[in-house]
């Protein structure tokens, strides 16, 4: 399985907290910017890629156990979400690009969706 | 829906206080306040913001210079597209009466760059309140776009649609029964217009609602909830 670490090392995403947990496998992929969604669609150990950068986000990705969450077109996170993500434990990875070609990458690298 | 109508309709209602929330504007704030004149109905000055998250978060000022003062903010931070009438509709500026005055190019259904509690932080600053509006929508809302009410978020009350109902809302939020509720219509055509929210207030002002909300000095809103049949 692929880990965290070689997604941020292959899309080139810039890792901003707990980002010594970045050996951690990356089961599957999930995304949607409604959190409501994701806290019915998403699976533990999945990369889930959102625009939203919410400090509810940490605490949906904490929920759900979800390997890392990657922050689109260049959405950050502000020091509270930072703080939040770095107690819990949930690794925040931030690109310049879309949601729809990070999408792509990570399929290309066999990362799947739920089915 | 143009000033007088309202007015009317408010009359019908037995409404005492209205709030005028167009969408990322109060543009037409001031002309529905003229036609209240003498009509015994307070209109609060407002707007239903769009935040960052897509969440609409009513804003509620006490005068119409506080409302202007906030709308050149959320201006700078609307990005800059025009209106395409044949999808989002007009967006219209009319007087006292309802005569035509311009129409606003830019595109006021969009989201306007800042951050829920920013929204909040800011529309604090300048003496207005915030209810974040029609949370148990299925779209630009708080429960449907945050997944749950940030256990930090400053407000005092939500506002629910005029479907909610405690029996079922309750029940899929729980969150909610935590949370002081109003409904009001978020109404875009006159029969939408509601009067199932009672505030016992000493005056139409926000300090008061604010009061009212919390339950504190005597003040108390009470909402009339419908049983499951009498649901329009």
């Amino acid at each position: 399985m692929i880990s965290v670490k070689e997604i941020v090392e292959k899309l080139h995403l810039e890792a901003v907290s707990s980002t010594r947990s970045l050996d951690r496998p990356v089961a599957g992929g999930y995304a949607s910017d409604l959190l409501s969604c994701v806290m019915k669609g998403a699976k533990k150990d999945d990369i889930w890629i959102t625009l939203q950068s919410h400090v509810n986000v940490i605490a949906v990705a904490s929920l759900i156990g979800l390997a890392a969450v990657i922050m689109t077109e260049g959405n950050r996170p502000d020091q509270e979400t930072l703080n939040r993500a770095e107690s819990e434990g949930v690794t925040l990875l931030l690109t310049p690009r879309t949601t729809y070609t990070v999408v792509g990458a990570l399929n290309e690298l066999g990362i799947k969706g739920n089915p | 829906m143009i000033p007088p109508l309202i007015m009317e309709q408010a009359r019908r209602l037995g409404l005492s206080m209205i709030a005028i929330t167009d969408h990322n504007t109060c543009d037409n704030v001031e002309a529905v306040i003229e036609a209240s004149e003498g009509t015994g109905v307070h209109v609060l000055p407002g707007m239903e913001l769009q935040s960052r998250e897509e969440v609409h978060l009513l804003c509620l000022f006490d005068t119409v210079l506080q409302c202007h003062e906030w709308q050149e903010v959320v201006s700078r931070k609307l990005p800059p597209l025009s209106n395409k009438e044949e999808i989002f509709g007009a967006q219209f500026v009319v007087d006292a009466t309802g005569e035509f005055v311009g129409a606003e190019e830019r595109l006021l259904a969009a989201s306007a760059d800042m951050g829920l509690e920013e929204v909040v932080a800011e529309v604090h600053s300048r003496g207005g309140m915030v209810i974040p509006a029609h949370v148990d929508r299925p779209s630009f809302s708080l429960l449907a776009n945050l997944g749950f009410v940030p256990e930090s978020l400053d407000v005092e009350a939500l506002e629910v649609t005029r479907q909610f109902t405690p029996m079922t809302g309750l029940e899929r939020w729980p969150q909610l029964k935590s949370w002081c509720l109003i409904v009001d219509g978020d109404a875009h055509r006159l029969h939408e217009m509601q009067n199932r929210t009672l505030f016992k207030i000493a005056a139409p002002r926000v300090e008061e609602i604010h009061l009212a909300l919390k339950g504190e000095q005597g003040r108390a809103v009470v909402v009339d909830w419908p049983g499951p049949s009498q649901i329009s």
